[in-house]
C-alpha cells in the first residue's frame, strides 16, 4: 500500500513539476481563438508579426484555433490539465464565470486610451472597477434580408411585419445559431418586448413575466401557425440563398461576399415596447496562471491599440469610441452601406443590450434548453413550460 | 552464496519483460484510477484555481441530485432496450446467416460492416437521416406513414438513439453468435429430429444452451458497452429533448466539463464504475444457473 501511495504521489509530483513557476529568457505565447478563418489568422499574425520585431524576448506568438463549438469546455479542460494558454478569446456567456472566478489578470493599466472604450461594452468584463478581459469583437445583431425572395424592405419594420413577409416568401425567418438549443440568440427578439431571461442583478428569473409570455407566444406562433420560421430539426441555410431572412450578427456579413442572391441589411424590427439592440460579445484576456502572465498583458496593450483595433474591426466592430463611426466601419466593410452600418452597428453597440449571461452560465443553458424543450411542439403551452422554466432555474440563480 | 542466483535473475528477466506493460497501466489506468477517487472528495474550482478537501460531500449531493435520478432512469431505459433489441437481433441473424446458402457470406459482410465505420461519421450520417425531412420519414412516407421528428421527440429519440446503436454494433454480436451456432455438433440435431422435435423446440433445447456461454459472453459486452455510449448522445441529441437521453455519462461529462464541477464529476465516474462493476459481477454470479458446463 506504501509503495502504492509513494508511486501515485511521484506520478503527481512530476505532473506539477511540468507547470513551473516564472521563466525568464524567451518566451512563447500562446492564444486560444475559435476562428479558424485564414483571413482572420493572417491579420492575426500579421499584428503578433509586428510586435514580436519590438521585442526580441518575445520568440513565438501562436494563434491555437479550438472550434466554436465547445470552445469554452475545450478551454476549460487545457485550464484543469495544467495546460492553460497565457492569452485566450472569452465568449460572452462564459464572461461572469471567468471575470469573478479569478481565472484572469487584471489589465486595464495596459490598455491604450482606456478612457475612450464604450462603457456599456466593457461592462460585463469588470469587476471592482477592474478590467479582466478586453472587449475586442461587439457584434450587433441585425436582420439580413433576401431582397431577391422579399422585394419590399422598409428602413424599419416591427416584428408583426417582418414575420408576415417572412411567411408570405415561403421560405422563412432563420436563426442560424439558434438551432433550438443556444436559446439565448432568442433575446434578439424578445428584447423588443422588454422581456429579458432573469433581472439585472441575476437573482430572479424572468421567463414567467407577461413581457416574456407574450413575446414567446408571439415565436411560438411564427414558427407552428404562421410557419414563419423553420420548425425544430430542419435546417436552413440563408446564407446559401434557402431563407428570406436572418437574424445575425454583423460579423457573418463575410460570408455573403459570394453571395448568388442581393440581399440588405436592417435593425432588428421594433417590438411591443419600441426599438433597442441586442449584441453578442468576446473578450481576450491573460490567464493569471500564464507563466508569461505580464508579458502576455503587455502583447494584448498592443493588440488592442489604436492602430490594430483598426486593423481588427474589420471583422470584430470594435467598441473605441474613435473608431465607432460609419465612416471608419465602411472602409473596413465594403459588403454593408455607411447608412446600414450607421443605424445597425453605431446605434446597436451604443444603445444595445448584451445577450443574456451569468455565473453558472452552462449549467443554466443546459437546465434552460430542457425545460423549453417542451414548448417546441405544435400543441404546447406557452405559459406552463415558461413557469416550469422558472422552477427550475430558481435554485441555480439563486446560488451564491 | 550469490545474491544473483538463477531463480533471481529469472524473475528479474520476467519483469523486466512485463515492465512496458506494467508501466502503461499504471500511468495510464491505476493513477487515473486513484486520482479520480482522489478528486472526488475535493472541490475543484478549475478557473479559480482552488482544490478544497471536503470529505463525503460530493457523496451526499448523489442522494439528493434529481437530475441524477432522471439520467439513471435514463440510462435504464438505455441499457435494457439496447441488450434487448441488440442481442435478439444478433442471434436472430445468426440463425438466418448460419444456412447453408447461396450469397449468406454477403449478407454477413453488410451486417458486420458498420461495425467498422467511424462512430461519429455514422451518427453523423444518421443525424440527417433522422432529420423530419430527412430519408427515414421520406421512406415511411413511401408506406402512407406520417414519420415523428425523431431526435424531438420525448420517447422518440431514446428509441433512435438505441436503434442507431444497435444497427452500429449488432455485427459484432451476430458474428460472435455464428462461431457459437457452427460449434453446435449437427449429430445433435438429427437425434432431436429423430425424436420427433420442432425447429421451436431444437433451437430451445439444443442451440440456446449449447450458445449460452456466448449468450453470456455477449450480454457482459453489451451492457458495459451500453454504459459508456457517449458520441452518439452528443451528436443526436445532446440529451435532450428535455432530459429524455441524458444518459449517466453523459451527465457526467456535462458536470465536470461543461459546468466546471471536476470533483462531482469524478464523483459521478466513480458511481459508473460501480454500476458497470457491480452489473457484471451479478452476470458472472448468475452464470451459474443459466450457462451450460458452469454449474
Amino acid at each position: 500500500m506504501s509503495r502504492l501511495t509513494a508511486v501515485i504521489l511521484a506520478g503527481l509530483l512530476a505532473l506539477t513539476a511540468c507547470s513551473g513557476s516564472a521563466s525568464s529568457g524567451p518566451k512563447s505565447l500562446r492564444m486560444t481563438v475559435w476562428t479558424a478563418n485564414e483571413t482572420h489568422l493572417k491579420l492575426l499574425n500579421e499584428i503578433a508579426s509586428e510586435y514580436k520585431a519590438s521585442h526580441p524576448d518575445v520568440t513565438e506568438i501562436k494563434f491555437d484555433s479550438i472550434p466554436a463549438d465547445g470552445y469554452t469546455t475545450t478551454l476549460t479542460t487545457q485550464i484543469a490539465g495544467g495546460n492553460a494558454p497565457d492569452l485566450a478569446w472569452i465568449l460572452e456567456e462564459s464572461a461572469p464565470d471567468f471575470v469573478s472566478s479569478g481565472a484572469l489578470a487584471p489589465i486595464r493599466g495596459k490598455i491604450e486610451k482606456g478612457d475612450e472604450l464604450t462603457p456599456s461594452g466593457t461592462k460585463l468584463w469588470e469587476k471592482d472597477g477592474e478590467l479582466y478581459a478586453y472587449p475586442f469583437s461587439t457584434s450587433p445583431f441585425g436582420l439580413f434580408v433576401n431582397t431577391s425572395l422579399v422585394k419590399d424592405v422598409p428602413a424599419k419594420w416591427t416584428w408583426e411585419q417582418a414575420m408576415a413577409a417572412a411567411a408570405a416568401s415561403g421560405k422563412g425567418l432563420v436563426l442560424p445559431d439558434f438551432k433550438y438549443q443556444n436559446w439565448a440568440v432568442l433575446s434578439s427578439i424578445w428584447r423588443g418586448w422588454d422581456a429579458n431571461a432573469w433581472s439585472d442583478d441575476g437573482r430572479s428569473c424572468g421567463f414567467s413575466s407577461p413581457e416574456m409570455k407574450a413575446a414567446m407566444s408571439f415565436i411560438h406562433k411564427a414558427i407552428f401557425t404562421d410557419k414563419a420560421i423553420p420548425g425544430p430539426g430542419t435546417t436552413v441555410d440563408f446564407f446559401a440563398g434557402n431563407a428570406a431572412m436572418a437574424i445575425s450578427q454583423i460579423s457573418r456579413a463575410g460570408a455573403l461576399k459570394d453571395a448568388k442572391f442581393t440581399w440588405t441589411l436592417v435593425p432588428l424590427p421594433s417590438g411591443p415596447k419600441g426599438d433597442y439592440a441586442v449584441i453578442g460579445q468576446a473578450g481576450v484576456g491573460v490567464l493569471k496562471r500564464s507563466k508569461n502572465a505580464e508579458a502576455a498583458a503587455d502583447f494584448l496593450g498592443f493588440f488592442t491599440n489604436e492602430a490594430n483595433s483598426a486593423k481588427l474591426a474589420q471583422f470584430f466592430p470594435s467598441v473605441r469610441s474613435s473608431l465607432l463611426n460609419a465612416q471608419t466601419l465602411a472602409k473596413s466593410n465594403p459588403l454593408i452601406r455607411p447608412e446600414q452600418l450607421q443605424s445597425v452597428v453605431v446605434e446597436g453597440i451604443s444603445k444595445g443590450v448584451v445577450k443574456p449571461s451569468h455565473q453558472g452560465q452552462e449549467e443554466l443553458n443546459q437546465t434552460i434548453r430542457a425545460a423549453l424543450d417542451p414548448l417546441w411542439k405544435p400543441d404546447a403551452d406557452v405559459n406552463a413550460v415558461l413557469d416550469g422554466v422558472c422552477t427550475k432555474i430558481k435554485p441555480l440563480l439563486e446560488r451564491k | 552464496m550469490t545474491f544473483w542466483t538463477y531463480r533471481r535473475r529469472d524473475n528479474l528477466v520476467g519483469y523486466l519483460f512485463v515492465a512496458p506493460a506494467l508501466l502503461g497501466s499504471l500511468a495510464f489506468v491505476l493513477i487515473p484510477l486513484g486520482l479520480v477517487g482522489w478528486y472526488s472528495l475535493n472541490e475543484w474550482n478549475v478557473l479559480g484555481g482552488t482544490f478544497e478537501f471536503i470529505g463525503a460531500e460530493n457523496y451526499q449531493q448523489l442522494l439528493s441530485d434529481e437530475k441524477l435520478r432522471e439520467s439513471l432512469v435514463a440510462t435504464a431505459w438505455f441499457a435494457a432496450g439496447l441488450v434487448v433489441l441488440n442481442l435478439s437481433l444478433a442471434l436472430l441473424l445468426a440463425v438466418l446467416l448460419n444456412q447453408k446458402l447461396r450469397g449468406t457470406t454477403v449478407f454477413r459482410t453488410l451486417f458486420f460492416s458498420p461495425v467498422l465505420v467511424s462512430l461519429v461519421a455514422w451518427t453523423l450520417v444518421w443525424q440527417l437521416m433522422l432529420q423530419p425531412e430527412g430519408s427515414v420519414n421520406g421512406l415511411l412516407g413511401f408506406f402512407g406513414v406520417d414519420g415523428p421528428n425523431w431526435l424531438r421527440g420525448d420517447s422518440t429519440a431514446m428509441v433512435a438513439v438505441i436503434v442507431v446503436q444497435v444497427i452500429k454494433n449488432v455485427g459484432l454480436n451476430m458474428v460472435l453468435f455464428l462461431a457459437a451456432l457452427q460449434g453446435v455438433p449437427a449429430p445433435l440435431y438429427e437425434a432431436a429430429k429423430i425424436d420427433g422435435a420442432g425447429a421451436w423446440t431444437r433451437f430451445r433445447r439444443i442451440t440456446i444452451p449449447l450458445i449460452s456461454p456466448t449468450i453470456l459472453l455477449t450480454s457482459i459486452i453489451t451492457i458495459v458497452g451500453s454504459l459508456q455510449v457517449f458520441a452518439q448522445i452528443a451528436v443526436l441529441t445532446q440529451g435532450g429533448p428535455g432530459t429524455s437521453t441524458t444518459v449517466l455519462i453523459y451527465y457526467l461529462y456535462q458536470q465536470a466539463f461543461q459546468f466546471h464541477h471536476f470533483g462531482y464529476g469524478a464523483t459521478l465516474s466513480v458511481l459508473l464504475f460501480v454500476i458497470v462493476a457491480a452489473l457484471t459481477l451479478l452476470q458472472w454470479r448468475m452464470r451459474r444457473k443459466w450457462v451450460l458446463h458452469e454449474s
